[in-house]
């Protein structure tokens, strides 16, 4: 029951430790080595050290709304697992709200919610409301309190119809808005989403992102947000952390990321019969071609809707579908064009790959 | 020809998986050797009292044990072998995208599951048995055409096996919760395939019982090959009479549970 | 907070947690009831196997058979209680594998309690009626002079097996911390264990014996004890005050056993497997 106690402008009291509101999650300069063993022969093994994170700092504000994207294996997992308490970094300094997560994880856990996208934190064989239940008791939610917040989440994420069925019965997108609910009932504030969108039809993102607008801005709760979709971020956050290798490579605006990256949507039309690539002048190019099916770049920030009339007009369209830029694209592109980084070590450019795995020699059974 | 290789192929995919988990065969070769152990000693005491109980003299009640160790996880005498993912898939619904396989559902799982036990002999059965061998008295034959006999007795109980554990499986199309015909499979298949004491041990009447019913192919007719208690032939055709039987009343199921699946649409 | 808090903490999250499985289990009776009908059957063939010994011979290792039956009845029963209470703990190393381990560290309980409550399978009941049942035809058939003492030991016997039996299964979850697919190395131990303890110690060599005396002391669950309560030498000539070391043994037991858990942990944590 560790709530801080607001006692003057801009700062927090947790357990008498000072909180500021700028640096509510602060991480310094943290690290995670992994040792990997890999098979190399019948009996022999090789002991591999990974920087699965590498000395990252950054602070966010209560309150703040960011995405935390990069491509897989980036070390984006890691920062969050670091940041709930689940795993130990090697190396730095983590507080969250004045909490160090490793040290004091049963009572950080009060204080923060987590969903992770690919894995339920609801009791699989149970119907959802028994989760909740659970949770009320287990988080010791004042009974008022936790009926006011149940209430109110099963309306904003359209929960009532499925508060009787067993969770393994839910469809991705309503097992995702019964894990997020089931990480609000106790009033976090710190929520931090793991690829939260991952799956999900396009009604259900839509309904998740709403949800989580709304939440930032109603009741001030802190949301960090890992992705693959760009447009989760788009929608929802005013800053972006891009983590590539473990380190972090960009901190800003989103516009500045899409600008780094000069992004590109790809149109998909299947048209009647082969024919030579699509000629629409300087609104899109065509970048491939297979049979009748082929494929236009047009800028992201650019609007599908006259391409895809004038192709319509032009040519005999039998099926069209838009792909938005993936994020592996965007980083892509952003760590070709820009040199100039955040918090980037000098020796970043010249030796990345050299210090971040060292190939040491294990011993060779199990 | 063409199919023969498919379901060499399955079988190969089904040896390669179970291959792949070292950690858990190391830890299945303990545990067996443990249970031998325990087994092993309580069985010594059992033939001390009685000394040629069931025809077994005290090396054969040794070697009995070994081997029914080494045939534990190879014959999933208490299941966990095919069955457990195919009533999952029953359960699920997936089994309709199976039956439109132009592969054999039965044929297929048998090709699967032979080469699980294959593996599980190999990488599970062989090393609790040498232990066996090497720690305590055992009564093995020198005799190569034993051996080849016995090979040809142990392909048949893996085949009886499959059987029983496939019409097991089939049920989960009409029972709604599996749990049920799994503890049947567990019991019956601990107990009525001598896992728990040799069946020529069992009292009289019981005794006679229990060796003519298809669990007895699993392991007191490898054994009594192996030691040389029975003529090799009868063996093969009481092992392959039931091999027969269970698969052929496995098709007959199978083709109810298809229609039942089509009718349903799924 | 303290280790009495923790506790605390860890048995008030186990109670929440196991009261919802019961609740959800009991919600279908019938299937409940025939479950643990099953369950009866599966682990009365155990005995019955026991039984058939007996119809060839009137002695096993110099013990009667209601003398095999009272160790019988006591390690079933002592096991069927650690199973009951803690038996889920023994899918930990799947839950490494597939990441779920990982929502139970978000969670404000010792994950201990968590893991061990999860699930909580109450047809495993069928385990402890059917070794209380032998445990009865035991205590009924035994030629034994009881005095206050030996009636007493029954349920200290009891508790104790029950508490070092779910040592060994805190222990066997925290060795798939390191090696997830290695739960049949804690079956070696915890149904091993049972089945040796159901056997006379008389019957199995030395090596053995000392093995689960000294290093493993499973011994202590029913042996050793139950050898006061028969009037029988005790194994290995132990000394007379090792009947009343259960308790003790039990405490040491848990101490190791939360040890091994805590070490577990911690590698998760620092290399998140």
């Amino acid at each position: 029951m560790s709530k801080g106690v607001t006692v003057s402008e801009g700062v927090t009291v947790s357990e008498g430790v000072p909180v500021p509101e700028s640096a509510f999650i602060e991480v310094d300069r943290v690290e995670k080595v992994f040792d990997v063993r890999r098979r190399t022969g019948f009996l022999r093994r090789e002991l591999r050290r990974v920087r699965a994170v590498d000395a990252i700092s950054f602070t966010v504000a209560r309150g703040e709304m960011v995405g935390y994207i990069g491509p897989n294996g980036a070390g984006k997992s890691t920062t969050i697992k670091m940041l709930t308490g689940i795993l130990t970094p090697s190396g730095g300094r983590l507080r969250v709200a004045g909490i160090d997560p490793s040290r004091e994880r049963s009572r950080l856990a009060h204080r923060i919610g987590v969903v992770f996208g690919q894995r339920t934190t609801l009791w699989w064989d149970l119907p959802l409301i028994d989760s909740y239940r659970l949770m009320h008791r287990m988080y010791r939610i004042p009974d008022g309190r936790y009926r006011e917040n149940l209430d109110r989440l099963v309306e904003l994420l359209d929960l009532s119809a499925l508060l009787d069925v067993p969770v393994r019965q839910l469809s991705l997108g309503q097992r995702m808005r019964g894990d997020v609910a089931a990480a609000l009932l106790h009033d976090p504030e710190v929520l931090y989403l793991d690829e939260p969108t991952i799956g999900l039809d396009v009604v259900s993102k839509a309904r998740v992102r709403e949800f989580l607008r709304e939440l930032n801005s109603e009741r001030g709760t802190t949301v960090l947000l890992t992705t693959h979709d760009l447009q989760d971020i788009e929608q929802l956050c005013s800053r972006v952390m891009v983590i590539d290798h473990g380190r972090l490579v960009y901190d800003g605006a989103l516009a500045g990321l899409h600008e780094a990256g000069e992004s590109e949507r790809t149109l998909v039309v299947d048209l009647a019969r082969e024919l030579p690539p699509v000629d629409v002048g300087e609104a899109a190019r065509v970048v491939r071609v297979e049979g009748p099916r082929q494929w236009l770049a047009f800028p992201a920030s650019a609007s599908a809707a006259p391409l895809v009339a004038r192709i319509a007009a032009e040519y005999p369209l039998v099926d069209l579908s838009v792909r938005e830029p993936d994020i592996e694209a965007v980083i892509a592109r952003m760590l070709s064009t820009t040199t100039d980084a955040p918090n980037s070590p000098p020796e970043r450019e010249t030796d990345r790959e050299a210090d971040r795995e060292t190939v040491v020699p294990g011993p060779g059974n199990s | 020809m063409g199919s023969a290789r498919l379901y060499a192929a399955v079988a190969a995919g089904g040896f390669r998986r179970y291959a792949t988990y070292r950690v858990a065969t190391a830890a299945g070769v303990f545990t067996n050797t443990v249970f031998g152990l325990i087994l092993v000693y309580t069985y010594l005491a059992l033939w001390d009292e009685r000394p040629h109980l069931g025809g077994y003299d005290q090396a054969q009640a040794v070697t009995y044990v070994w081997l029914g160790q080494a045939l534990f996880a190879t014959l999933a005498i208490q299941g966990g072998g095919f069955e457990t993912e195919l009533m999952e898939r029953i359960r699920t619904g997936e089994v309709a995208v199976d039956l439109y396989r132009p592969a054999d559902l039965q044929a297929w799982w048998l090709a699967s599951d032979l080469g699980r036990a294959l593996f599980q002999l190999l990488g599970r059965g062989v090393l609790p048995f040498v232990f066996g061998a090497v720690f305590f008295p055992t009564a093995l034959p020198l005799d190569p055409v034993t051996w080849l006999a016995f090979g040809v007795t142990i392909a048949l109980a893996m085949v009886v096996s499959f059987g029983i554990r496939f019409l097991v499986a089939l049920s989960g199309f009409w029972l709604m919760d599996g749990t049920g015909a799994v503890q049947v499979l567990m019991v019956t298949g601990m107990f009525f395939s001598g896992m728990a004491l040799p069946l020529n041990a069992f009292p009289r009447p019981l005794g006679d019982i229990v060796t003519l019913l298809p669990w007895s192919a699993l392991l007191q007719m490898p054994a009594d090959v192996l030691m040389g208690r029975t003529d090799p032939l009868p063996a093969f055709a009481f092992q392959a009479g039931w091999a027969v039987v269970l698969l052929a009343v496995g098709r007959l199921v199978q083709g109810a549970a298809t229609r039942r699946v089509v009718v349903q649409g799924g | 907070m303290g280790e009495a808090g923790r506790l605390v903490e860890g048995l008030r999250a186990y109670r929440l947690i196991a009261g919802m499985w019961i609740r959800s289990t009991l919600a279908y009776r019938v299937s409940f009831a025939l479950t643990v009908a099953g369950g009866l059957m599966v682990t009365g063939l155990d005995f019955v196997a026991i039984l058939l010994m007996f119809s060839q011979v009137d002695v096993l290792g110099g013990y009667t058979l209601p003398e095999v039956a009272f160790l019988y009845g006591l390690s079933a029963t002592s096991f069927g209680l650690a199973d009951l209470a803690i038996g889920s703990a023994g899918r930990l190393g799947s839950r490494v594998r597939d990441g779920t381990l990982d929502t139970l560290l978000v969670r404000p309980a010792p994950v201990l309690a968590q893991v061990a409550a999860d699930r909580f399978a109450l047809r495993r009941v069928s385990r402890l009626i059917q070794g209380a049942l032998v445990l009865g035809y035991a205590c009924a058939a035994l030629d034994v002079a009881w005095s206050p003492v030996k009636v007493a030991l029954v349920p200290v016997m009891l508790v104790c097996g029950g508490v070092i039996f779910s040592a060994v299964f805190v222990a066997g979850a925290a060795f798939q911390f390191v090696a997830q697919d290695a739960s049949e190395v804690q079956a070696a131990f915890t149904y091993g264990g049972q089945t040796l303890l159901q056997y006379p110690p008389t019957v199995f060599g030395k090596e053995l014996v000392r093995g689960v005396t000294f290093v493993l002391p499973l011994a202590f669950v029913n042996w050793v004890p139950a050898a006061h309560v028969l009037g029988r030498p005790y194994p290995l000539g132990l000394p007379q005050w090792a009947a009343s070391a259960p308790p003790l043994v039990a405490v040491a037991c848990c101490a190791v056993a939360g040890l091994a858990w805590r070490a577990g942990l911690r590698t998760y944590r620092s290399t998140g497997s």
